[in-house]
């Protein structure tokens, strides 16, 4: 257990040992400031049924930007180590494959979460300033959050099985890039066929992410989103693992 | 330590090690000679568990690299060719990262990272970042890393590649303190290294073994198999050439001229054939008048160069 950890930490520091970790966060914060002034100044010209939190994660730029924030952080997990050789290093020690993915997936994660942390200090702001509520309830915070962390963690173990396919980042970002979108816009089909029938949009509602943050932000918790995304992301993850057994025994 | 049986490795329908096997003694430092792409790289990997075999079997310290991977690496230490490090860290936080990882924690991690520190000399440069270091000391901190957790087994691919002669007599030196204490095998395609270092020469080529002895007598059963040198005065070189063309044990004779009617004759001779006597007599009853005749000893370049380009060139 003390190696994974070690391992963790190892991941974990070289993201903040690298630049592209910082050209991210820039990118985020403006991103989300932009976003979130967008929000506060669309309140501000009347009264609306929405909160500033409903406002801040269901607006199309920041889903744009949130898609484009997975690739810069999971293309190098694999890829580079593959790249520099560092995977023979790595692979004669005395660690097992399950620890290598799981520990690279675990940092990416911590990472995306370092970049969230920013973003509740908007919220606290805005009620100490406009003395309104930012949110419904309590459970609009945790819902909003919670969505964004099990997002974040289907779209970084589909970044890491990207990563482990090349040893090219460039390759591996796009990849990632392509399966997130696809994945994303598949979730809106329903507004744009109109006509559909019940059966196939509560299929695709399933599975579409704008759909179930609209929900977790009003504090609507529904648990089978729990099940769609874990799930998710252990098959990714098993992919992964595999593919990064396979590869050495293929190379 | 290293038992090595019947090992294939094919890559995508090209076979760069073909139905290797070897043993390696404890205490033996092996030389793994042979040409660019002999797949020698290819076996170390296979025998540091970083990838397996096609077919075949090989093990470590008596754990099968396959099966018992975690605990066969347990007792290897493994530098890779070109010496892969992470260039985003610093020396002190990259050795106790892979001393944790290698099961060496607490003071026992602080003794073995301080000693292999002491071992490579990397003291002077303990707290600058790898990214930075030169190409020498890239390659202790590979070195040290490799003996962290003093292991039985070192495997070292081409570990003086790239370096300047100073920084590779410093490695060199530096094998030759471990041999004392650890079973080395190391691969290069420079002779003069494994002539110097190594108790036992393997030479492989396109994957086979050609040859495995110890350098006195690889060079030994090739004593005979060199050149020898003639520098004569004569009316005609092509004669002489003619003539000691037709010597038993001569393969080749070439002639060139010197100044003031001297000609120089490079004689390639056959392996088991010792012909300087009968060239001196040959000599002798044409009254050629005689200014050099030497042979020079075959060296392990020689061995290697027969082995590994003999049937293009011979
Ligand atoms: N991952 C790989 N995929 C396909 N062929 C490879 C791979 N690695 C090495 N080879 C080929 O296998 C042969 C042996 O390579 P290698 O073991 O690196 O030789 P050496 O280390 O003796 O120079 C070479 O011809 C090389 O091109
Ligand atoms: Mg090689």
């Amino acid at each position: 257990m003390s190696k994974f950890f070690t391992l963790l930490a190892r991941e974990v520091k070289s993201y903040f040992y690298s630049p592209i970790a910082y050209v991210v966060l820039c990118f985020f914060l403006i991103l989300t400031g932009l976003c979130f002034y967008s929000g506060v100044a669309f309140l501000s010209r009347g009264a609306t049924e929405v909160t500033v939190v409903e406002a801040f994660f269901n607006s199309v730029p920041f889903w744009i930007g949130f898609i484009l924030i997975f690739p810069p952080i999971t293309m190098r997990v694999f890829a580079e180590e593959f790249k520099m050789g560092t995977m023979e290093t790595l692979m004669t020690a005395p660690v097992g494959d399950w620890q290598v993915v799981l520990s690279k997936f675990g940092g990416a994660l911590i990472f995306y979460i370092v970049l969230w942390l920013p973003t509740l200090l908007y919220f606290v702001i805005f009620q100490e300033v406009a003395r309104t509520a930012a949110a419904t309830s309590l459970g609009a915070y945790w819902g909003s959050y919670l969505e964004l962390l099990m997002v974040g963690a289907l779209f970084i173990s589909v970044g890491c099985f990207a990563s482990v396919l090349t040893q090219n980042q460039i390759v591996a970002a796009v990849i990632s890039l392509c399966v997130i979108t696809f994945f994303f816009l598949g979730g809106l089909i329903s507004y744009f066929t109109p006509n559909i029938s019940a059966a196939f949009r509560l299929a695709v509602n399933y599975g579409s992410v704008l759909e179930h943050m609209g929900e977790f932000s009003k504090g609507l918790i529904d648990s089978r989103r729990f099940v769609f995304y874990g799930s998710g992301t252990l098959l990714m993850l098993f992919l992964t693992q595999r593919v990064f057994q396979y590869r050495r025994w293929k190379s | 330590m290293i038992k090595v049986e019947h090992l294939t490795k094919r890559y995508a329908g090209f076979t760069a090690v073909n139905d290797l096997s070897f043993e390696v003694e404890k205490g033996e430092i092996v030389g793994f000679l042979g040409p660019n792409g002999a797949g020698k790289s290819t076996t170390m990997r296979m025998l540091s568990t970083y990838m397996p075999a096609t077919s075949g079997t090989a093990s470590v310290a008596g754990f099968d690299v396959f099966s018992q991977s975690k605990e066969a690496r347990r007792h290897l230490g493994y530098m890779p060719e070109n010496v892969p490090l992470y260039t985003d860290m610093r020396v002190d936080e990259y050795l106790r990262y892979r001393a944790s990882i290698k099961e060496i924690t607490g003071s026992r991690q602080r003794e073995r990272v301080g000693d292999v520190k002491e071992l490579c000399h990397l003291r002077e440069v303990e707290s600058r970042i790898i990214g930075t270091l030169s190409k020498g000391y890239r390659q202790r901190v590979g070195l040290a890393d490799a003996l962290l957790h003093a292991p039985d087994l070192l495997i070292l691919d081409e570990p003086t590649i790239g370096l300047d002669p100073n920084q590779i007599r410093q490695v060199r030196d530096l094998i030759r303190t471990l041999s004392k204490h650890h079973t080395i095998l190391l691969s290069t395609h420079i002779l003069p290294e494994v002539e110097m270092t190594c108790s036992r020469v393997i030479i492989i080529n396109r994957g086979q073994i050609e040859a495995a002895d110890t350098p006195e007598n690889l060079i030994h059963s090739m004593r005979a198999a060199g050149e020898i040198r003639l520098q004569i005065k004569t009316a005609s070189a092509e004669e002489a050439v003619a003539l000691l063309g037709t010597l038993p044990g001569v393969k080749e004779v070439s002639a060139a001229v010197e100044e003031e009617g001297w000609s120089l004759l490079t004689l390639r001779i056959d392996s088991k054939a010792d012909p300087a006597e009968s060239i001196w007599e040959a000599a002798r009853d044409r009254k050629w008048a005689v200014r050099e005749l030497s042979c020079r000893r075959a060296t392990l370049e020689d061995v290697f160069v027969e082995m590994t380009l003999g049937d293009e060139e011979a």
